[in-house]
């Protein structure tokens, strides 16, 4: 569905986008990941034909941004940051002009404008005026706008930022239920929310793609580094004596916990579950146990170890 | 997926019909048509009150075209109407949006700029009315005859096409809507300099003064308002107006190329 290769944008002395590859089948939801200035909106703009690239290609549904750009455009929703949209018009109103807009006849325009309005949750504010929407109404029209034709591929730029938990979910359901007959491409820097709404993710920073995976795969290339930690009802001296000579286990850390419990937590070598170990030793000597678990990495930790601007990760 | 060809035509038939609803259906449409209202009136009122009961020494509508108020009205207006077609766009992001659809760089110029003309038309309506009463109330038969009313709307609306497709040019040419106003603005005003150094100075037989004499915008709009339509004075205007609006579709197709 999107085919980029080596795409590059510079403007005013500035890189924004720096020599990026990648591609998107059609039905998936990928995810842009990256903080602020890592070039995601740049590369969605390329892709929705608002700007050209300075080197490289891209392709959508096979037609090329650049040289066949109306017909990328006809197959493509775009919401860019911030949602901007005319707040003198009703919402019906500015449904039914994108519409039309985008190639649909009366009757056709009519018909999808009150489906997409059922869809995203605008069915009862059809004659209100934009500009007196609260914002996640606002983002809910932008939506229904980029749906409205429906797109083979809907481009997505930060679709829930400024909104409150309960409309993030509703957003977000409405998102997952598009998987599979449209392709879906957002941009975000929230990562629950990437993690629970994409089938792939990619890491953007500083104008290049560092990571290119699922995220149960990303979650596995961090658990190498995964401590153990446990709760154990033993005298300290003796649990960091026993530590010390397992040779699995490459550092330690004993600390008083509550009572007579001290808390452990185990850097293993090589990626190692340690668990099974642990809690054989603890059986052995008969100490009790009161937590043993394995530091799962939230995805925070690996963007943060990835977009670290000393250390890269390819 | 089902979806028709998008006609070039619908296309502009749907931005055309945005854009007038965003004029009419807004505050500052009904502002500015009540302000031109009130200075056209204001100009009226003045002619008769100065002329007394003497007869009219030359067709209303010249008499109009000869006072500050018509050119004080067109100068001021143009920007007022064109500051915001682009660079509110531009400034609010929509522009964005409105370009990432099917729809031709050309019919958004167009669009943009046959809606600022006919609001622009729509404006100068008042002043019939201010002719049909000129016309009940005196025994001036030339208030109403079709040749100086008609010449003097052909004038009105080519003037009108002049300064407002610069205008369209100086908004695509910037994001501040203020920044368009003052280009705009100071093109008039140059304009006006022009003409007003043309009026000044004698025609001559050299080409300086030929051309700046074809520059003479006031001397033109007195021939309209006589009802006289010099077709030079129509393609100036027609070609220069074209000049302006294949400036400003270049200018709006150049972020393609940036």
């Amino acid at each position: 569905m999107i085919e980029v290769s080596n795409l590059t944008k510079r403007y005013a002395g500035r890189t924004a986008v720096s020599d990026i590859s990648f591609a998107v089948a059609r039905g998936e939801i990928v995810g842009l990941l990256g903080p602020n200035g890592a070039g995601k909106s740049t590369t969605m703009r390329v892709l929705s034909c608002f700007m050209p690239a300075t080197s490289g290609t891209a392709r959508v549904a096979g037609f090329d941004v650049f040289h066949q750009s109306a017909e990328v455009r006809r197959r493509i929703g775009y919401m860019p940051e911030n949602n901007p949209l005319y707040p003198e018009m009703r919402v019906r109103e500015y449904l039914k002009f994108r519409a039309r807009l985008k190639g649909l006849g009366w009757r056709r325009s009519r018909e999808r404008v009150t489906t997409v309005m059922e869809q995203c949750g605008l069915a009862d504010v059809g004659r209100r005026v934009i500009g007196q929407l609260s914002k996640g109404y606002r983002q809910r029209v932008g939506l229904a706008d980029a749906l409205v034709h429906e797109p083979e591929l809907i481009i997505l730029d930060e679709p829930t930022i400024g909104l409150d938990p309960h409309q993030i979910r509703a957003v977000r359901q409405l998102i997952k239920s598009l998987a599979g007959k449209h392709t879906v491409l957002i941009s975000t820097h929230i990562l629950p929310e990437a993690e629970m709404m994409c089938s792939r993710m990619l890491i953007m920073f500083d104008g290049k793609i560092l990571a290119s995976d699922t995220p149960e795969n990303l979650q596995r290339r961090m658990a190498g580094n995964s401590q153990i930690i446990a709760e154990i009802a033993a005298p300290a001296g003796a649990l960091r004596e026993c530590f010390s000579q397992i040779p699995e286990i490459e550092l330690f850390d004993v600390s008083a916990g509550e009572g007579e419990f001290q808390r452990c937590v185990l850097t293993p070598r090589d990626g190692l579950d340690l668990r099974p170990m642990i809690f054989a030793l603890a059986r052995d000597r008969g100490w009790v146990i009161r937590e043993l678990t394995r530091h799962r990495h939230s995805l925070e930790d690996i963007y943060v170890q990835i977009t670290r601007p000393d250390e890269e990760e390819e | 997926m089902l979806r028709e060809r998008e006609a070039p035509m619908k296309i502009f038939w749907t931005l055309l019909r945005r854009e007038l609803s965003a004029y009419f259906f807004s505050l500052t449409g009904y502002v500015i048509i009540a302000a031109v209202t009130f200075l056209i009136g204001e100009s009226f009122a003045q002619l008769i009150d100065g002329l007394g009961t003497d007869p009219w020494p030359m067709p209303v509508t010249q008499m109009f075209f000869g006072s500050i108020y018509f050119w004080m009205i067109v100068l001021l207006v143009s920007p007022v109407i064109t500051m915001r077609l682009f660079a509110l766009e531009k400034a609010s992001g929509t522009f964005e949006t409105l370009m990432t659809t099917p729809v031709g760089d050309f019919q958004v110029v167009a669009s943009k700029f046959a809606a600022a003309l006919v609001f622009y038309v729509v404006m100068w309506l008042p002043l019939l009315i201010c002719l049909l009463i000129v016309g009940r109330f005196t025994n001036q038969a030339s208030a109403l005859d079709s040749g100086t009313v008609g010449g003097m709307y052909l004038g009105i609306f080519l003037a009108g096409g002049f300064f407002l497709s610069f205008g369209c040019l100086a908004s695509a040419l910037t994001r501040s809507q203020m920044a368009a106003a003052m280009i705009s603005l100071a093109f008039g005003i140059s304009q006006f300099a022009l003409a007003w150094w043309a009026k000044n100075n004698p025609v001559s037989e050299q080409w300086q003064s030929q051309l700046l004499s074809c520059l003479n915008i006031f001397d033109q709009m007195n021939d309209f308002a006589r009802g006289v339509v010099d077709t030079r004075a129509v393609i100036f205007y027609a070609s220069v107006t074209m000049l302006f609006l294949f400036l400003t579709l270049r200018l709006v197709e150049s972020r393609r190329w940036k």
